[in-house]
């Protein structure tokens, strides 16, 4: 499915990912999680081929294709999905307009016919109800003027409609109460399919609780420097980051 | 109204998508009677002559001329350019075909029918958009007007203003001039002196008028200016939806249009009116386009008259223009919305004027500036209320966005309040189409290009949401925004 392999990568000539190997298979769920500033959110982005992310060294290799070579609208066409950390607000860009436009160049790609209105609106309501999404949000503009937890709905309810088979959820639960981040984790459990992979990057433990990994990785200073299973990140939960890098380091 | 730009929905390289094709810069090959280039009172006399007008309006025109004489060429605006020789612009053109006047429908020459047909605007009644009636203005003169039997029955005259002052010389004497004076400034007397066309209007008292008007000017012949002369009357308690549109050929050199309209609001009266500006724009080294300098002002003399102006300016190489309103009438309103898109090396220096003199007037101003390439864009907005306006009201919101970083946005707003009681509101701001907001579309599946102009009509949308539904469509298409180094 998802085969990264010595990936380096530089932001504004500094480097970032030093050298991240991982293999995702379809329908797992990874979990990576580390300290502030170790790479998660470039490794996101690069994933996603985000302007301004420098790939010197490495692969990354989907279903059998070069990721890296394609534009980010491609990757999306192909199933990649990036939930953003902070999703940005397009003023006067209808939310439900956006989304047609995705879905539709999608479909075009894969030589499926375009949805018309009647359907996509069809499409969207059902969709809107997995995350618990207002209706009234899908005719505002595109993120203006939601909260920090509607923003967040958003994200998980535009991976709904697009169906993609790899998604990363980029600190999906910071910002989110009790509530919310409840609501949320419950969307994503709804959408995970057999052939569907996600990748949580995440700081905390909390959401792990909600949405059970396959795997957790520790991602610190550019390199995962430990895998292993849930059990990984209860015990980060506990411990803090220091002991694995110190391991890692011996 | 320019349907002209038929967007060809292919799918271009980035490379390719710099500047879309101006779709209506073909020349149509017409038999035209031209006079040569240069201005004197020997060639007001022959226009008045042509046009067989009365003696008042050549002593007009020729007291605008020698008025004009006495002025000189404003540079204030935000605006670069070379000097305009107005002895080498030729200031009448008209098809022979046409030298009697426009004709009935059937009798039109065919080569104009079809550059007008190329233009998106058939000119055939049964053929045309239902509820819209076109006076198509050729160069100098008006080709054809339809649907003017169907106005005439609900009381409405809609017609070439070179006819009115034939048929309606009292209305005309009237009004003409009463609300932009021909010494108003220098290109509105430029204007006065050599106007040879454009539309007029009369909406009789208490008629809503029952379908929406509009004027489609072309500018074909080369080296000529296109000067028209626009007038709208509103009696009391009428209303009207009127539009314009305008496009021109792909010429290197420039050329120059300098129009005036004016808009009458007696009591109760409503008028909303939508330009669609297409100018050729120039290519993308500046060469060629066209100087729109206009003057727009409407009067709403009458108290709770309205009046809107919407305008989207997407072409031209200068656009100079602020359509204004005069509220004098107690409670009067006046709206002005505006979408100016600059790209290549355009350069544009518009807004409006609100004066308030009537008490409880109320006027919106929303004003968005796209700049892309290199192009030039310029706010500048007086809101004045004076003595005797109590209760005035203004709200201005205006907004421009850049694309890329080597085109300019201004914003000069200009404020003289003399009454104590009113309120006024002010919101400004200036973005850049944020790297972050075109990768969350294309992480969406949305191409670059789509994903461009989908954030440039999100911005837009206030303003295109003012006009009809057919000419809103026209307009999203108009605004596709070219993206070379758009983004940094």
């Amino acid at each position: 499915m998802l085969k990264i392999e010595n990936l380096h990568a530089s932001v504004a000539g500094k480097e970032i990912l030093k050298g991240i190997n991982l293999e995702i298979g379809a329908g797992e769920v990874h979990a990576i999680m580390g300290p502030n500033g170790s790479g998660k959110s470039t490794l996101s982005n690069v994933i996603a081929g985000r302007d301004g992310y420098k790939v010197t060294a490495g692969s990354v290799t989907y279903n059998g294709k070069d990721l890296l070579a394609m534009e980010p609208e491609e990757r999306a066409w192909e199933g990649v999905f990036l939930a953003f950390q902070y999703p940005v607000e397009i003023p006067g860009v209808n939310n439900t307009y956006m989304l047609k436009a995705g879905v539709n160049a999608k479909r075009k790609h894969q030589g499926e016919q375009e949805l018309d209105a009647i359907d996509f609106m069809q499409l969207v309501k059902e969709k809107a109800k997995l995350v618990e999404l207002n209706e009234s949000f899908l005719s505002r503009g595109v993120n203006e003027g939601f909260s920090g937890g509607e923003k967040k709905r958003n994200e998980i309810f535009q991976m709904a409609v697009l169906e993609p088979s790899l998604a990363l959820l980029d600190e999906t639960d910071s910002g989110l109460d009790i509530d919310a981040l409840r609501i949320v984790a419950n969307g994503v459990n709804k959408l995970r399919r057999e052939d569907r992979s996600i990748v949580m990057v995440t700081h905390y433990q909390r959401l792990l609780d909600y949405i059970e990994p396959d795997f957790v990785h520790v991602l610190a200073d550019g390199q995962i420097l430990k895998s292993g299973d849930k059990s990984l990140a209860l015990e980060l939960e506990s411990r803090g980051y220091d002991w694995v890098k110190e391991e890692a380091a011996a | 109204m320019s349907d002209a730009t038929l967007t060809k929905k292919t799918e271009p390289k980035p490379e390719e998508f710099t500047n879309n094709e101006y779709e209506a810069g073909f020349v149509t090959d017409i038999d035209s009677d031209t006079l040569p280039p240069g201005l004197n009172e020997d060639v007001i006399r022959h226009i008045s002559a042509k046009k067989d007008e009365p003696e008042w309006l050549l002593n007009w025109r020729l007291e605008a001329f020698r008025h004009w004489l006495t002025m000189s060429e404003p540079h204030w605006a935000h605006v670069q350019y070379d000097k305009i020789d107005f002895q080498s612009i030729s200031y009448y053109s008209a098809p022979k075909s046409q030298e009697d006047g426009p004709k009935s429908l059937d009798e039109i020459d065919p080569k104009l029918l079809e550059t007008y047909e190329k233009l998106g605007i058939p000119l055939r009644e049964q053929e045309f958009l239902a509820g819209v009636a076109v006076d198509a203005v050729f160069d100098s003169v008006s080709v054809a007007t339809t649907f003017k039997g169907k106005l005439k029955d609900a009381g409405v005259i809609f017609c070439p203003i070179s006819e009115a002052v034939r048929d309606y010389p009292e209305l005309v004497q009237q009004y003409l001039g009463s609300v932009v004076p021909s010494g108003d400034n220098f290109y509105a007397a430029l204007n006065s002196a050599v106007f040879t066309d454009g539309s007029f209007v009369y909406i009789p008292k208490g008629v809503r008028c029952p379908m929406e008007l509009s004027t489609y000017f072309r500018i074909n012949a080369l080296n000529t200016g296109q000067f028209e002369r626009t007038l709208i009357i509103a009696d009391e308690g009428a209303y009207v939806s009127y539009l314009e549109g305008c496009t021109a050929p792909q010429r290197d050199e420039n050329q120059l249009h300098a129009a005036v309209v004016e808009l009458v609001l007696l009591d109760d009266a409503q008028i909303k009116y939508a330009t669609v500006q297409n100018w050729y724009p120039g290519d993308e080294n500046g060469l060629g386009g066209i100087y729109n300098f206009v003057t727009k002002r409407a009067d709403c003399r009458g108290p709770r008259s309205k009046v809107s102006w919407t305008q989207v300016e997407t072409g031209s190489a200068i656009t100079w223009k602020y359509p204004s309103c005069v509220l004098r009438g107690d409670d009067s309103v006046g709206e002005f919305y505006s979408v100016a898109l600059t790209k290549m090396r355009q350069e544009a220096d518009t807004g409006t004027k609100m004066i308030h003199i009537g008490k409880n007037t109320k006027s919106t101003i929303v004003s968005k500036g796209i700049a892309a390439g290199h192009g030039q864009q310029a706010y500048r907005g007086l809101v004045r209320i004076g003595k005797n306006a109590d209760g005035a009201r203004n709200f201005t919101q205006c907004d421009s966005l850049l694309i890329g970083d080597t085109c300019g946005a201004h914003t000069f707003p200009y404020v003289e309040v003399k009454n104590p009681t009113a309120t006024m509101e002010h919101e400004a701001t200036t973005s850049k189409i944020g790297e972050d907001q075109l990768f969350y579309c294309r992480q969406r599946g949305i191409s670059e290009e789509d994903a461009v102009n989908m954030i440039v009509n999100g911005f837009c949308k206030d303003v295109f949401n003012e006009l009809p539904m057919e000419f809103a469509v026209e307009a999203n298409r108009l605004m596709e925004v070219s993206l070379e180094g758009a983004v940094g």
